[in-house]
């Protein structure tokens, strides 16, 4: 396994979980994590993310599979002795403890004299930017400034696995942006190996080496930002990752690298086929991005009137209506003065290139 | 001009609705009160001479002393023993279902729900020479001779123990619940076994609770009347007795009044060293 000098790799195999009431929280998990690499868990809410983090932290055990850190298999392991690091989503900062007893806290446990419990919290507060808060207590510190030391205090006891849940959900934007850069610098520093637990779909396509997309305990996709989002295995993947139009079609020829399908909305496209081999005749779903549809002049794409247009800063986003009465959104950069586009106008769309137009066989 | 009528200011509602509790507790509470100290402050018990020779009396009376020293020990006693049988039901309570927490705390009420004097009586069957424990031990072959439970200080502290037990658990569960059980997580995964994290994380947040179940337990033992008496029996004697006979049986009010006021006294010093040690604590709970 490639071990790289601050983070082990980490392996979930084949993971289930199901909680005492019954409910299958985790299922079939298998995630093989480099060292060093920094992971996000995209899912919302209720997809397992938390529970899958507290099984590889050790709080929860697994009803069913492996977690192995480097070369160990630790089930056996106790939390305390798995050296995993955990950043809470609302920190769990001892309250009664300064910022610098509660960052030297795993070092006292592991017996380190007070002396130099002191200076690696120093060091650690100066690492996180906080070097003059030491004889404060949590509450003083602001959200942004707890979480520093939230993270200082994981980071003290030099853990081979990093883990944090939803660690910037609780931020203002401004705020979460300079704490992801922060996460993000440590990361590269220390070459932990991280696993961002997250349901910000932003967060987890800008931080991460690789994402793994959950849904209902399952394990959607894992790869890379850009396999996720241009490349989704799911029609799930295609629209939680980014927006999408979901548009129902008919498979009129299909094979491996492209198909052409007919929509409801009335035109025929040429798609990529995603997520499994699609038959003639079967009904698809074709997912089109917004930003990946434009205004076409001639009789092809589909045949659409303009409802409302929303100018959203750099873009402006069109409700545009298709034949079949379904609503489709289309994004434009805004360059100079867009085209003033009248409501109940009369326009056609297509998607930008066959490869950006998704399409999924249809479940009932 | 368009401004609002000026409204009352807040705080003078809060007098009026407050005003018959407080002349309750002026003509029930402070009045009683003050006549208790101006009683005390007269030599004869016919109330005729101004002195504080009742109070000379008392602190220079071995007796006397010897009475108010055994209650205030009674208390701190059923304090530790509430205390260290408290904490482990009140700890379990915040890790068990929802069912098992049902009935916890049922079991923590039910002394309440019955009344002191049936109690007590339960425990004398309990402690008597013919009573449960001597009864078992004896057909064990463990003991030969009954053992002395009943009035001995031993049979007063757990029976005492046991009936104010809710004062202490109650004031714990509440303490230990507002405790963010990932406090608990972080401290493990930071390394700390289970004692580790028992001793800094949640004995100190959960000191606020500690005092309160302490300073409830303790001034509810000392001045258990019935249960002292009835389990004390004649041998042992306890200011709240001590005092009934001297008012009642001897009718010397003055004296009785004195005992009262130095009792008071006495209560309120161990009751604000709790509260003070509170105070101090209050710096941990928040967040
Ligand atoms: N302690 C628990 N007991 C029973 N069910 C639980 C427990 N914790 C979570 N669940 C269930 O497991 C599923 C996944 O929860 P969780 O891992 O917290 O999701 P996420 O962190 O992605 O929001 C949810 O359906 C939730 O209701
Ligand atoms: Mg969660």
């Amino acid at each position: 396994m490639a071990d790289t000098p601050g983070g082990r790799s980490l392996v979930v195999d084949a993971v289930t979980h199901r909680y005492h009431s019954g409910a299958l929280a985790v299922e079939n998990i298998n995630l093989d994590i480099k060292g060093g690499e920094i992971i996000a868990l995209l899912g919302p809410s209720g997809c397992g993310k938390t529970t899958l983090l507290r099984i590889i932290a050790g709080f929860i055990a697994q009803t069913q599979g492996r977690i192995i850190i480097g070369d160990h298999i630790v089930d056996a392991l106790p939390p305390n002795r798995r050296a995993v690091g955990i950043v809470f989503q609302n920190y769990a900062l001892f309250p009664h403890l300064s910022i610098s007893e509660n960052v030297g806290y795993g070092l006292a446990a592991r017996g380190v004299d007070k002396a130099s419990r002191q200076r690696e919290a120093q060091r650690l507060l100066e690492l996180v930017q906080l070097p003059a808060m030491a004889e404060r207590l949590p509450r003083q510190l602001s959200g942004g400034q707890q979480q520093r030391v939230a993270l200082a205090r994981a980071l003290a006891i030099k853990p081979s696995t990093l883990l944090l849940d939803e660690p910037f959900a609780a931020l203002d934007k401004n705020l979460r942006l300079d704490m992801q850069i922060e996460v993000k610098r440590l990361q590269r520093v220390s070459g932990i190996t991280t696993l961002i637990v997250t349901h910000d779909q932003e967060e987890a396509l800008s931080m991460a080496d690789r994402v793994a997309v959950l849904s209902h305990g399952k394990l959607e996709q894992f790869g890379s930002p850009s396999d996720v989002y241009d490349r989704p295995q799911t029609l799930f993947v295609n629209t939680f990752v980014g927006s999408s139009n979901r548009m129902p079609g008919v498979v009129v020829s299909a094979d491996r690298t492209a198909a052409k399908v007919r929509l409801d909305a009335g035109a025929e496209i040429i798609a990529r086929p995603a997520g499994g081999t699609l038959t003639e005749g079967g009904r698809v779903t074709v997912c089109i991005r917004p930003e990946h549809l434009q205004f076409v002049g001639d009789e092809t794409g589909f045949a659409g009137v303009v409802g409302m247009s929303l100018p959203l800063g750099a873009t402006v986003v069109h409700e545009v209506t298709t034949a079949d009465g379904s609503g489709v959104k289309i994004s434009q950069a805004r360059i100079g003065e867009t085209r003033a586009l009248e409501s109940g106008a009369a326009v056609r769309l297509a998607p930008l290139a066959p490869s950006l137009a998704n399409a999924f066989p249809a479940t009932l | 001009m368009g401004t609002a009528p000026a409204s009352r200011d807040v705080t003078s509602y809060g007098m009026g609705l407050a005003a018959p509790l407080a002349l309750f507790f002026l003509v029930f509470f402070v009045a009683p009160l003050l006549q208790l100290l101006w009683l005390s402050l007269h030599n004869d018990t016919a109330g005729l001479h101004w002195g504080l020779g009742q109070y000379l009396h008392f602190l220079t009376d071995p007796f006397s002393l010897s009475v108010l020293g055994s209650t205030l020990l009674l208390g701190a006693e059923v304090t530790a023993v509430c205390l260290v049988l408290g904490f482990p039901i009140a700890w379990l309570y915040q890790r068990v279902g929802p069912r098992l927490q049902t009935i916890i705390i049922l079991i923590v009420l039910l002394p309440l729900l019955t009344s002191v004097v049936v109690r007590t009586f339960a425990w004398i069957v309990i402690l008597g020479r013919q009573g449960i424990i001597n009864a078992t031990l004896q057909s064990l072959g463990i003991v030969d001779t009954p053992l002395k439970l009943l009035y001995t200080q031993f049979g007063v502290v757990i029976a005492l123990a046991q009936v104010q037990m809710p004062l202490m658990t109650l004031p714990l569960i509440t303490a230990l619940g507002r405790i963010d059980p990932n406090l608990d997580d972080a401290s493990c995964s930071l390394g700390a076994g289970s004692w580790r994290t028992f001793f800094r994380i949640v004995l100190p947040l959960s000191l606020p609770g500690v005092i309160a179940g302490c300073t409830l337990t303790y001034a509810a033992a000392i001045t258990a009347f019935i249960t002292q008496s009835l389990i004390g029996g004649g041998q042992m004697l306890f200011m709240p007795m001590y005092l009934y006979q001297q008012a009642s049986t001897l009718q010397n009010w003055p004296f009785a009044s004195a005992i009262s006021i130095i009792f008071l006294l006495a209560v309120l010093a161990v009751v604000s060293v709790f509260t003070t040690l509170g105070r101090m604590s209050r710096g941990y709970g928040g967040a």
